[in-house]
């Protein structure tokens, strides 16, 4: 089994609760009772690392990261 | 100028009326040996010294990391906003010396010119005549500047400092889980953030080497602490514990006078409750209060007398924590609210709380790892251990309703509106 190389990381300070993230990542990203998101822990499987590009890129505070994680 | 061997290091043969002045302080200590930077590195990280600040992280390993960069700016960090901490005031009152010598080996470990002395205003007045003292001597090879921090609960957090000394956001912490201080902090360069106290232990370690440092204290936690102990004594006092002690045998608390100890609380706001025997048997460091689900934070023990409600005095930190805030980032701002509120029920009406306790620990699940510093991660420590060390109590208020109202026993002072 593939190893998960990327984990999603929120800029809390950024993230202002718009919950795009949520939308487009349902498998990974949840949102709390204010709206802000919760990520799942353990990094982002390799076959959901397409989906997580296009949440930071949609994310309009640019708020959410994909980090390598460090070998 | 012999090494101390007691337990009474930073504050040895100092009595509460002195000031120790430069010639004094060459008098007792002798100037700073002339030691290479990698020599220094080499000591610190032998005698194993940790942050005294709160986070315990090792001090070698933070200056490699910081010297690794280019023209890093060492701080020293006398911020202290905890409002039941003294330590670092009255370490910079009685021996700025010892505090800006380690400042000026911490500089030259790390290869910096600059020594910024973050402080709050009370100890402005202490700072600046021992720089000045020690600039007509030219006793530095460092410049050193004063930096006043302004006076809230978040001020001497490791990214409100980067952001105070810069000028911008002054007193309020940034998300810097992409680019540590150490490697960018203030003005874009690598920055080294480090407590008083730690640093008048570096110029302890620079003087008489690791294995003299070692001599007290466990292997993990050498050496001694600054403690600030509340309701022992009539006020509060700072004393000097080797670490690793029990709080029971440092503090001299017979059993009589622990009758009347509620429970206590380590670590301050940010830290968690104890039951009274527990925390007095405990051996006064992080590791040993992180398994009991606290942390001995920067050396806060309040001893909570019998009497006193403690749901009225938890709810009341939660309300002042809550307004200490950043206000920057959704769970923390929006969860303390909650928490705090839910705190304020419990404490003054609990008939209302319909689901009894059991939204506390989701509400504190809620808030946890989810700030851009730990202000949420500590006040929700405070909170868990409470409701487990005050669950008799809490299950009374649920039953029979609130207590009769006590004059407040922990100091929150009230957060400024400017502030907010």
């Amino acid at each position: 089994m593939r190893r998960n190389r990327y984990r999603l990381v929120v800029d809390p300070v950024a993230c202002d609760g718009a919950g795009v993230c949520a939308e487009l990542l349902p498998e990974l990203i949840s949102l709390d009772p204010w709206g802000f998101p919760i990520i799942v822990p353990g990094g982002v499987p390799p076959a959901l690392v397409d989906m997580g590009r296009r949440a930071v890129v949609s994310c309009p505070r640019l708020a959410l990261h994909l980090v390598r994680v460090d070998d | 100028m012999t090494a101390p061997t007691g337990p009474g290091r930073l504050l040895d043969g100092i009595r509460t009326s002195d000031v120790v002045r430069l010639d004094a302080h060459l008098a007792r200590w002798g100037g700073l040996p002339d030691v290479p930077a990698r020599g220094l590195l080499e000591a610190v990280d032998q005698a194993g010294l940790r942050g005294h600040g709160g986070a315990w992280f090792p001090v070698g390993a933070k200056w490699r990391s910081v010297a690794a960069g280019r023209s890093p700016i060492v701080v020293a960090n006398g911020a202290e906003g905890e409002p039941a901490s003294g330590k670092d005031r009255l370490l910079l009152h009685h021996a700025p010396h010892l505090v800006l010598d380690g400042a000026a080996v911490a500089a030259k470990a790390v290869g910096s010119k600059r020594v910024i002395v973050h402080v709050c205003d009370d100890s402005v007045a202490d700072v600046s005549a021992a720089l000045s003292e020690r600039e007509r001597r030219g006793v530095d090879p460092c410049s050193f500047e004063i930096v006043v921090a302004p006076d809230r609960f978040l001020s001497g957090q490791e990214s409100a400092v980067v952001n105070t000394v810069n000028g911008r956001h002054v007193g309020i912490p940034s998300f810097v889980g992409l680019r540590p201080v150490r490697e960018q902090g203030i003005g874009g360069r690598p920055t080294l953030v480090q407590n008083v106290e730690s640093l008048a232990d570096v110029a302890l370690i620079a003087r008489y080497g690791p294995d003299w440092f070692r001599s007290v204290g466990t292997h993990d936690s050498p050496g001694t602490a600054l403690i600030t102990v509340t309701g022992l004594w009539e006020t509060s006092r700072i004393v000097e514990v080797p670490l690793g002690t029990t709080l029971g045998n440092a503090l001299g608390i017979t059993p009589e006078r622990a009758a009347g100890i509620q429970a206590v609380l380590l670590g301050g706001y940010g830290g968690g409750w104890l039951p009274t025997a527990t925390a007095l048997a405990l051996p006064f460091e992080e590791e040993a209060a992180r398994a009991s689900g606290t942390s001995i934070g920067a050396g806060v023990v309040v001893l909570l007398p019998t009497g006193v409600c403690p749901l009225v005095e938890v709810a009341r930190v939660a309300r002042y924590m809550e307004g200490e805030g950043a206000g920057q980032c959704g769970p923390c701002v929006n969860g303390l609210d909650v928490l705090a509120s839910q705190l304020e029920l419990l404490a003054d009406r609990p008939q209302s709380l319909r689901s009894g306790l059991s939204a506390f620990p989701t509400l504190c699940g809620l808030v946890e790892g989810r700030g851009a510093c730990h202000h949420p991660d500590g006040v929700a420590r405070f909170v868990r251990s409470a409701l487990g060390v005050f669950a008799d109590h809490a299950a009374l208020h649920l039953q029979r309703g609130p207590c009769r109202t006590t004059r407040p026993f922990l100091p929150a002072p009230a957060t400024s509106d400017a502030l907010r």
